[in-house]
């Protein structure tokens, strides 16, 4: 019986995080009632092993079986007192194991390996770390600690590589298509790729284009996020490049991606470093969703063929590339999770050699690409996904072309996509004009993820090796019946047809959270409880931007208005053909820099008397300002100001234009001109609040009146704003430009489409009333 | 000269030729069903005044129940002129305006005694501040450099917390309130143009110089409902209200120099080309009919806001008919009998379904837009009103109106307006619901108040003030169709939208049974049915 050759065993298992190995705790602690378990998990960003373990491992509906059965007290006691949990690094030498961890490592029976970078497009220097390095320092680290318990590494099948035929369940070096490159050297070289890389990434035409694509995508919003943006940039190319480098030497060595390769030299380093240590390597193919244990369907993560599959539903793959007689080769979790258990407890091989076990259905049961496609379109046709409009969407019938075909037309289409999205953030648009940008972008994202799936997973569905499974299915006849039933590892037991129509379609649509009914969401309601939050009481503060967030105007136009309100009629002309002359450079250095063309701008108002300003304030605010303002933006300020948030205005305009707007806010922070002799110099006081400068200051605000930024609104128009809106808690955007638009569309913000009061048509640039003619005395 | 045509109701029959509806700025010709249908028309307008400048003079030294003007005037007192504002008359009458003679006959006189201390104030209580220019119409050119500059001609700010005075509560505990410098006056001169009956009397100090304490008090729900109608004085608690406020300042208040006015229904000219918009359609001339057909077109191809702007810029050539001055109540005696001698038109029995085609302008959108609650307001509430004795319509009737209603606003002088559409009516139409639940709100509001002080808003109360007019209206009738309107802002309105006045009709059975009987309302120029 498995549950006495394992009983009052303590077992170590790695990546007890991921999917496999939360499925193996499970039936471990389920199956085997005595043993005890020894997790090695790494500390996460903000919590310790054993809050990360719970979260991420027993709080998984996995358990929800466990559970059930012990009440919910008996199994949190039962989880203490059988499983420990040590922090642990596998990318790190000596696993960045504490005294205790060590102690805790040299009791273990059995240390089963499952941690991996499973993401087969990882960068070449990480899958190197984790997938080639880390079981060789696993066997050191238990060498070093003198102990020998049996190791049992999960590889994968595709070590074998990208071929034809028959790759039985032997070791690498056993095999005769044995490609000999020493792994010492491929560690050393991937670690190089990650120096050069980055060293090419600080060259100055690099780091120049970085600026140039960061730019393009926040516009001018600052110097530090335009900083921040661009050292994103810089290390996701860097990023791109080891994935491409990864890519590229695995294929120069017939593996089909940097998964498989390093996978393979994982083994083989194992095999050299592993001293007497008794070790067994049990390789799966590609794990899906449980034939039956914990319960049919359970999964855990988005993982290989469900982001395919749900593309696929949506009509967004229309095409795939494989061989459609060709062998998908899928292995239900709980087989794979049998088969280690049947391996721990048949104990390593007496001889001292590495027996294999490959857990896979290629050959026992095998699921035809073909067959797995009508499946799939069948079960879809039956069961539709939705579209916004609550359509059913038509799944599209895959007519099994080359590679190369699906690529070039995807391509095609990404191409088209970003002159598209190119060209549209080049306009100037704005509100829900400028919403169509945030679905280009969409849609661009979309098609990207599509090309990234062929490229990562094409290889697979072409791959036509046919994995042995002799061991296994040795294993499996050797078992006593009851445990054939409870541990039931044998690939013939698979009804393909109810495991994909009944068990894991249904499963990866429920995972998915996509539309599996015709029910039309209100796309208001969504808007409308974002706007319930934004005013609900407990805000502290609604900061607001001037310019076309409650007024469609600017610098420029106030000015236009201040400087002909006192000019007779022919001066006038003059005066709008040489600011309309002007407007393209000013426009060029506005989206430059904001404060630069605001200095640059303000020193048109040198020399104009302060006596007189004040004077026109307020016939400003009637026949400029008010004409030109959202009016449901000024109720949206009053709105707050009821709530009792405190209002703010916070403005690169000029205090003499923003004066009359005093009495709608609690506070005004705006751009302050100095003063000599009662006229203004044209030269302000300090640097204007617009950009990063602005969100200092409404940070500094939020901290002289004891306000919570986290609890607070910010209002703005433009990615110039974007310093503003990211200090608060809930940025509104208000008729956005493009790019704000597809960044608020990503990030969930509240937009909002105010308009002017209708019935006014537009001046091309608002001058100042004409002075009143006097009128010939009667 | 021809002597003036009394009032008309035409019975529709086959030979009737499409009758003009006015439309805000433009027209229908609409067809009404024969045998079954009657238009209402105005008196055609009454003879002016020979000379205007003598009869003010001597309205002046010969008042009514009042001493001669220039005795009640010595050097050192005190003299405030207050005058009716902006939304009178409609449209604003050419140069020179009846205002203006009147208030340079009282500064002449006034110059004569010797006053030094005279102050002139725009009586516009909650309306919009008038600009430079409506005041340079309104008073002339003369008096506004005369006495602007030194800030000694200006309008009233009932929102001024040192410029009212309460100056007593009459015996059904109503407020009166007013100008404090008018208050404080030994004598106020009011200077008026009554436009329709409703005008004038003690309407025009009680109400034109008081501010939202005071005018609360008639202008509510329960007052209007009872105001039947509110332009026939003997039956509105409108005006009974504002009496009894008149006892309190004649008894606590300044002493009060009425100056009454009447002009004719001269709207669009004897002649020239807006001049066959006053005629009846059967006899418009071969030239009368290019007229309108040009007018139509070049009115079609124009954008909304030029028609707007060639519409406003009509100043109507007004005649005054007569003069009076003196004694308030007495005073306002002459003066509804002038007005009711140029308005009234007989019209037997009630109908089933009244029409009426609603012209560009009311007295809350001179220079401005009008906003769907001000098409309400000129149907439920001015319109409607326009009867003596009982609706013109029949109880549980229906008002047919034609007017484009778009949703549009005057952002700088209808701010409240905006925000009462959108908030308020979205929420209830019910006049009394939304005096219970938002007036207070509103009138209270500290941006409102603000803008009305400093810039040209209507108070924030005044869209409610609006929905009371129409309030009786509201409980009247079966049901208000709007034809040619935005159908969102007619919606919101709580009306149905029709296209055309043939599909109104046709709703209209829905309520009123099969072949109703229609009566169509010919106005402008204005007229009042006296209905038996």
């Amino acid at each position: 019986m498995i549950s006495t050759k394992l009983g009052g065993r303590r077992i170590a298992v790695t990546g007890a995080t991921g999917f496999l190995g939360t499925a193996l705790v499970e039936r471990l602690l389920r199956g085997v009632p005595d043993c005890e378990l020894v997790l090695l998990v790494r500390p996460g960003r903000r919590s310790n092993p054993t809050q990360r373990a719970r979260r991420e491992i027993f709080r998984n509906d996995a358990f929800d079986r466990l559970l059930a059965d012990r009440g919910k007290d008996a199994f949190w006691e039962e989880i203490d007192r059988r499983v420990t949990v040590i922090a642990g690094d596998i990318s790190q030498d000596g696993l960045g194991l504490d005294d205790d961890g060590r102690a805790a490592m040299a009791d273990c029976d059995i240390v089963i390996h499952s941690a991996a970078t499973v993401s087969f497009d990882a960068p070449i220097d990480g899958a190197v770390e984790v997938n080639l390095l880390g079981p060789t320092r696993i066997a050191e680290t238990l060498l070093e600690l003198g102990v020998k318990p049996h190791f049992i590494a999960v590889s994968t099948c595709y070590v074998a590589g990208n071929r034809r035929g028959g790759a039985p369940e032997q070791l690498l070096s056993d095999s005769p298509f044995h490609i000999d490159v020493n792994w010492r050297d491929e560690v050393t070289a991937a670690r190089r790729a990650r120096a050069d890389f980055d060293a090419e990434s600080r060259q100055a035409d690099q780091l120049a284009e970085f600026r140039q694509r960061a730019r393009h995508e926040l516009g001018a919003a600052g110097t530090p996020l335009l900083a921040a943006k661009t050292e994103q940039v810089r290390r996701r190319w860097v990023s791109e490049k080891l994935i491409e480098a990864g890519r590229a030497r695995a294929a120069s060595l017939g593996w089909p991606d940097a998964y498989a390769y390093t996978k393979a030299l994982g083994e083989r380093a194992l095999d050299e470093s592993r001293g007497d240590l008794p070790v067994s390597i049990v390789r799966p193919s590609i794990i899906e969703s449980a034939w039956a244990e914990p319960r049919p369907g359970w999964i855990k993560g988005f993982r290989m063929a469900e982001p395919i599959i749900i593309s696929y539903a949506r009509g967004l793959l229309k095409e795939f590339p494989g061989v459609p007689e060709g062998v998908i080769d899928v292995i239900p979790v709980d087989l794979v999770v049998a088969a280690i258990i049947n391996v721990a407890a048949q104990g390593p091989a007496d001889d001292g050699s590495v027996p294999v076990t490959q857990v896979a259905s290629g050959t026992r049961n095998p699921l035809r690409y073909r067959r797995l496609v009508e499946l799939v379109s069948s079960w879809f046709g039956e069961h539709p996904l939705y579209d916004r409009k609550g359509q059913p969407i038509a799944v599209p019938e895959w007519s099994f072309p080359g590679r190369g075909a699906v690529e070039r037309q995807l391509d095609r289409v990404q191409k088209n996509l970003e002159r598209a999205d190119k060209a549209l953030k080049l306009l100037p648009l704005r509100g829900r004009q400028a919403m169509i940008t945030a679905e280009v972008e969409e849609r661009k994202e979309q098609v990207e993820r599509a090309v990234g799936y062929v490229k990562i997973y094409g290889a697979y569905a072409e791959c036509e090796a046919l994995y042995g499974v002799e061991n296994l299915l040795a294993i499996h006849e050797a078992l006593e019946q009851d445990d054939q039933e409870a541990f039931c590892c044998d690939p013939g037991v698979i009804d393909w047809t109810h495991y994909v129509r009944n068990v894991h379609l249904p499963s990866v649509v429920e995972h998915a959270r996509v539309k599996t009914s015709g029910e039309r969401s209100d796309p208001d309601a969504r808007t409308a409880r974002l706007r319930s939050r934004v005013l609900a009481p407990e805000r502290h503060l609604a900061a607001f931007d001037l310019e076309n967030t409650i007024i469609a105007s600017n610098v420029v136009f106030s000015y236009a208005w201040l400087a002909t309100r006192n000019l007779p009629p022919q001066d006038r002309v003059r005066f709008t053909i040489k600011t309309l002359s002007e407007a393209p450079g000013l426009l060029a250095l506005d989206q430059r820099d904001r404060t630069d063309f605001l200095r640059h701008f303000y020193r048109r108002y040198n020399g104009a008397s302060v006596a007189e300003m004040d004077r026109l304030g307020p016939e400003l605010l009637a026949d400029h300002i008010l004409m030109k303002a959202f009016p449901a933006a000024v109720r949206r300020v009053r709105e707050h100001r009821r709530l009792g948030h405190r209002t703010v205005l916070i403005t690169g305009a000029l205090d003499i234009v923003v004066n009359p707007l005093r009495p709608l806010f609690d506070d005004v922070i705006c751009a302050e001109m100095s003063q000599r002799h009662g006229r203004y110099t044209g030269e302000l006081r300090s640097v204007p609040p617009t950009g990063e400068v602005r969100a200092q200051a409404l940070r500094d605000f939020a901290d002289a009146k004891s306000l919570d930024l986290a609890e607070s609104v910010a209002y703005a128009d433009s990615s110039s704003d974007l310093p503003l809106l990211d200090a608060v808690g809930f940025p509104v955007a208000v008729n956005p430009e493009t790019r704000l638009a597809s960044m608020a569309t990503k990030r969930g913000w509240l937009i909002e489409h105010w308009e002017k009061a209708g019935g006014k048509t537009d001046r091309l640039l608002p001058l100042g009333p004409l002075p009143m003619a006097r009128r010939s005395m009667k | 000269m021809i002597t003036p045509r009394p009032g008309f109701v035409l019975e529709v029959d086959r030979q009737t030729p499409p009758i003009l509806f006015h439309h805000g700025e433009g027209f229908r010709l609409e067809k009404l069903p024969v045998a079954r249908s009657r238009v209402i028309y105005p008196g055609e307008p009454l003879r002016g005044l020979d000379d205007p400048d003598a009869a003010i003079r001597q309205a002046l030294l010969d008042p009514i129940d009042d001493d001669p003007l220039p005795s009640l005037l010595w050097p050192d007192m005190k003299l405030t002129i207050a005058f009716d504002d902006i939304s009178l008359p409609l449209p604003p009458m050419r140069r020179p305006d009846v205002r203006q003679r009147i208030i340079e006959s009282v500064l002449d006189m006034a110059a004569e005694a010797g006053v030094d201390d005279v102050h002139l104030i725009a009586a516009l209580c909650l309306h919009r501040r008038m600009t430079e220019a409506e005041l340079r119409h309104a008073v002339g050119d003369r008096v506004y450099e005369a006495f602007a500059p030194h800030g000694l001609l200006y309008n009233h700010d009932a929102e001024d917390p040192d410029g009212m005075v309460i100056l007593g509560h009459t015996d059904k505990a109503e407020a009166v309130q007013m100008n404090r410098r008018a208050a404080e006056s030994d004598l106020v001169v009011y200077v008026n143009i009554n436009l329709v009956s409703m005008d004038g009397g003690w309407k025009s100090t009680a109400t034109g110089l008081s501010g939202y304490e005071g005018v609360k008090a008639h202008h509510n729900v329960h007052t209007m409902r009872h105001s039947r109608s509110f332009m026939d004085q003997d039956n509105s608690e409108l005006h009974r209200s504002n009496w009894r406020q008149g006892e309190i300042i004649k008894s606590d208040g300044p002493r009060v120099f009425q100056v009454e006015s009447t002009v004719n229904t001269n709207v669009f000219g004897q002649n020239g080309p807006m001049s066959v918009l006053q005629k009846r359609e059967w006899e418009w001339s071969i030239s009368d009919r290019a007229t309108f057909t040009a007018m139509q077109a070049g009115l079609n191809r124009m954008t909304a806001s030029a028609r707007r702007k060639v519409f406003h810029s009509w100043n109507a050539p007004y005649d005054m008919t007569s003069i009076q001055a003196g004694e308030v109540e007495a005073v306002h005696r002459k003066t509804t009998e002038m007005v009711y001698a140029q308005h009234l038109v007989p019209v037997t029995g009630q109908t089933d379904v009244l029409t009426m085609g609603l012209p560009y302008l009311t007295p809350y959108n001179v220079n401005s837009i009008m906003n769907p609650i001000l098409v309400m307001v000129q149907g439920l509430g001015y319109f409607f009103n326009l009867y003596r004795g009982k609706p013109v319509v029949r109880e549980g009737g229906v008002l047919i109106m034609s007017h484009p209603t778009p949703w549009e606003f005057h952002p700088v002088h209808h701010p409240s307006y905006i925000d009462f559409f959108e908030q308020v009516l979205a929420d209830t139409t019910d006049p009394v619901e939304i005096e219970q639940r938002y007036e207070k709100q509103y009138a209270e509001d500290e941006w409102y108040r603000h803008l009305y002080r400093t810039s040209y808003a209507y108070h924030g109360v005044h869209p409610f003030y609006m929905w009371y007019w129409g309030s009786h209206a509201m409980q009247y009738l079966g049901q208000v169709i709007v034809v040619g309107g935005d159908q969102r802002a007619v919606r919101r309105l709580g009306f149905k939208p029709a296209s055309t006045l043939m599909d109104a009709l046709e709703m209209a059975e829905d309520t009123v049974g099969s072949k109703p009987t229609i009566t169509h309302l010919h106005n402008p120029p204005i007229l009042m049915a006296d209905v038996s």
